[in-house]
């Protein structure tokens, strides 16, 4: 017995003392909780139930995407085990089912969990754990404070991002225009406003009035009433879908014409620009990054190709028309992409440190010349956008990609 | 002859009326569930700990609610509002004044004793649907409230509050999640042996006279408005201490999380665990905590509709819920002890 005791423990001392003097000639193979040679475990919490659940549509196009990667030989041989739980979109359950996946499943990461309080619920905790949480699927601001919160990032243009973007233009087709400001009272609508002023810098003062609504009120005429009557010709409009519908008509009913902007997350034309009616909405200006999957122009995109076929062999049940679909396969494509810069090294320090160094990262679905950069102090993936106007029954793309960053 | 299998033999199958001797556990059952509770963290992992303070904490919610609905027999669907008032107590005292954590459970207990009471006064002319409309309104009203821009400052609007978890004092050697579950569950059991006692007491039998019968109380002398809007109070003060609990377990509050989905489910925690029987509060509690998560292990899309079927099966295979399980329990071991 002490022998064959002996041996073991030999053989096992010589396997240490290769593994330790091969280091810097073979690739070392580093793993943290949820990565093997064979597997690795990706964690996400999505609203499959409750108020929320029309988002349930991007878990499961993130979940075919990783099946369709897993069906072609997995990331360097490893399978992805794709764990997504509902938390019905309230956030004591996004935290225990964040705890479950971090303790009792553990996992890697947790990567493109859904909503704002629900994210923020969980974010010192994954912090205080130090494990990533990649690609928060919410427009807040506040996912980009790596100083802070360095295991927490973003991934679509902030609102406040937006916000800019509608600043700058503003600002150069419009320079001695008024600007009325309709806003929802809420962290999205104030998210939004602050980018806004942000953006106009001095010019702030172009604002003649800033109107909030809350989402209790069943239709906001009054409000649109009382910005027409301040005088303003530029009309922004951040609002969520169907008070947009209501902006619109009622605009069009009292005779109002201003440059009329929306925000993207309103830029629906069955959810918002159809019930509004689509002639009172021509002309309307939006902005987007995204792909219209049901847009023809993207017909004979190389990019867009690729998500049709996926669609057609992974994902049938998806309706091309959600927006939530063509989100989801562009976010769990830079999730897929940072786990390959990873290579062998599969810690959750190296899964950060890989998610701040994306360079000009392209994926399928997003507008040609959108790209995803990331650095060490900058945790906001995706920063630009290009403006859109509506004509006929659809969007048109127009002007070039606009950064969002301040002083370009 | 255990005071369960009492209610039977005297025929008292009326949920509304459960004697007050029938509303607790007998003291060999309580040690045994008591030593359980004690014993089991030294074993589990500490997600699972996580998971079994959140029992204890929705188990004390679903008790104050039981002690309104099952003790002096008034409706609410507010209990949500109750819990957001003292979960943000805690919150802002802990984050803003840097107030002990333990302190802030009886802040948060006066506070919303005191919002309970003055609630109850003006519900003192309703009852029935009316109340518990009433108690909806407040629930549905209180996310909205939370975000109003003068709260603002101190509630953090939508963004909600983080919370700082404590860690365990006198350099005990405990993981922060272990301390905090003996820390509630000492908390619980105090307001458990403090409810038990309070329905045993004078204002107990008050609460059940005047859910019995309205009329016969206040002829036999019981101050009715008195005692309706002192339940409402003491109710809400309960629920209060769970929210400032809830809010230190979940370090995290947020208008979405005291919507009115959450006065539901304590709601259905009560009727699920027997209505007007104090330990199965937390076998209530335990319902909406984990058949939610089992559900969701066997459809993902359906998992609301298969919640619903389960909750179907309860409804209709044990009306009285967990209360006449361990009735049927008690009677099954009765019997295999006189063969």
């Amino acid at each position: 017995m002490t022998a064959v005791r002996f041996q073991v423990a030999a053989v096992l001392a010589a396997f240490a003392l290769c593994t330790a003097m091969s280091g810097p000639a073979l690739a070392q193979k580093k793993y943290d909780s949820g990565a093997s040679d064979t597997e690795i475990k990706i964690g996400n919490i999505m609203p499959y139930s409750g108020p929320a659940s029309a988002y349930a549509a991007i878990g499961k196009a993130e979940e075919a995407y990783f099946n369709k990667i897993n069906a072609e030989g997995g990331i360097g041989g490893r399978k992805i085990k794709f764990i997504s739980y509902d938390d019905g979109y309230s956030p004591p359950k996004t935290v225990e089912q964040a705890r479950k996946l971090v303790e009792s499943d553990g996992v890697l990461l947790i990567f493109g969990s859904l909503g704002t309080s629900t994210n923020g619920a969980i974010r010192k905790y994954m912090n205080d754990k130090k494990v990533p949480q990649l690609f928060v699927a919410s427009g807040a601001s506040k996912w980009n404070d790596p100083k802070q919160y360095p295991w927490t990032m973003g991934w679509q243009p902030s609102y406040a991002s937006e916000a800019r973007i509608y600043a700058k233009y503003i600002m150069k087709e419009k320079p001695d225009g008024k600007i009325g400001v309709l806003y929802q009272n809420d962290d999205f609508g104030k998210d939004y406003l602050k980018g806004l002023k942000d953006g106009l810098g001095p010019k702030a003062s172009m604002i003649v009035l800033e109107d909030a609504y809350d989402t209790s009120e069943p239709a906001i005429d009054e409000h649109v009433v009382k910005l027409k009557a301040s005088g303003a010709d530029i009309f922004v409009s951040i609002t969520t879908p169907k008070f947009a519908a209501q902006a619109i008509k009622k605009a069009a009913e009292i005779g109002w014409h201003p440059v009329h902007i929306i925000s993207n997350v309103s830029a629906s034309v069955g959810g918002v620009l159809e019930p509004a009616g689509l002639e009172v909405s021509q002309g309307v200006l939006s902005a987007s990054y995204t792909k219209d999957g049901s847009d023809p122009q993207w017909n004979a995109d190389d990019g867009m190709k690729k998500f049709y076929n996926f669609l057609a062999k992974y994902d049938p049940k998806a309706n091309k028309l959600d927006a939530g679909v063509v989100f989801g396969y562009a976010a769990a494509q830079t999730m897929v992409k940072v786990l390959q810069m990873c290579g062998d090294d599969l810690t959750r320090d190296n899964v950060m440190k890989q998610a701040a160094s994306l360079k000009d990262f392209e994926p399928d679905t997003l507008l040609p010349g959108i790209k995803i950069n990331t650095a060490a102090d900058n945790f906001a993936p995706i920063e630009q956008l290009q403006m859109m106007r509506f004509k006929g029954r659809k969007w048109e793309l127009f002007g070039d990609i606009i950064s969002s960053e301040l002083g370009h | 002859m255990s005071a369960a299998e009492e209610v039977v033999a005297e025929g008292h199958q009326a949920v509304e009326a459960v004697p007050k001797r029938a509303m607790t556990l007998g003291t060999g059952t309580s040690l045994l569930v008591l030593a359980v509770l004690l014993i089991v963290p030294v074993f589990v992992k500490n997600f699972i700990i996580f998971q079994m303070t959140m029992l204890l904490i929705y188990g004390l919610a679903v008790l104050a609610l039981n002690i309104l609905t099952g003790g002096s027999g008034q409706f609410s669907l507010g209990q949500s509002a109750f819990y957001a008032v003292g979960a943000y107590t805690s919150a802002v005292l802990m984050e803003y004044f840097n107030v002990n954590y333990a302190l802030t459970i009886p802040i948060s207990a006066v506070v919303c004793f005191g919002f309970g009471y003055l609630f109850g006064k003006p519900a003192l002319r309703l009852s029935g649907v009316y109340l518990a409309l009433a108690t909806f309104a407040l629930a549905t009203a209180m996310p909205q409230l939370l975000k109003l821009n003068f709260l603002e400052h101190w509630t953090g609007g939508v963004q909600g509050l983080v919370v700082t978890k404590p860690d365990a004092p006198f350099g005990l050697p405990m993981s922060q999640d272990t301390w905090l579950y003996y820390f509630s569950l000492a908390v619980v059991l105090a307001i458990y042996i403090f409810s038990v006692n309070l329905l045993r007491s004078r204002s107990g039998r008050a609460f059940m006279a005047i859910r019995d019968n309205e009329i016969a109380a206040s002829s036999m002398g019981v101050n009715v408005a008195l005692y309706k809007t002192l339940a409402f109070g003491v109710s809400a003060g309960i629920t209060g201490v769970a929210g400032s609990l809830g809010a230190i377990a979940v370090q995290f509050v947020a208008p979405d999380s005291y919507t009115i989905t959450l006065a539901i489910s304590l709601f259905l925690g009560m009727v699920v665990g027997g209505v007007g029987w104090l330990p199965g509060s937390f076998v209530g509690a335990a319902f909406i905590i984990f058949v939610p998560n089992m559900a969701e292990g066997i459809s993902k899309g359906l998992s609301g509709a298969v919640f619903g079927v389960l909750l179907f099966a309860v409804i209709y295979l044990v009306p009285h819920g967990a209360r006449q399980i361990a009735i049927m329990g008690q009677q099954l071991v009765g019997r295999l002890r006189k063969n």
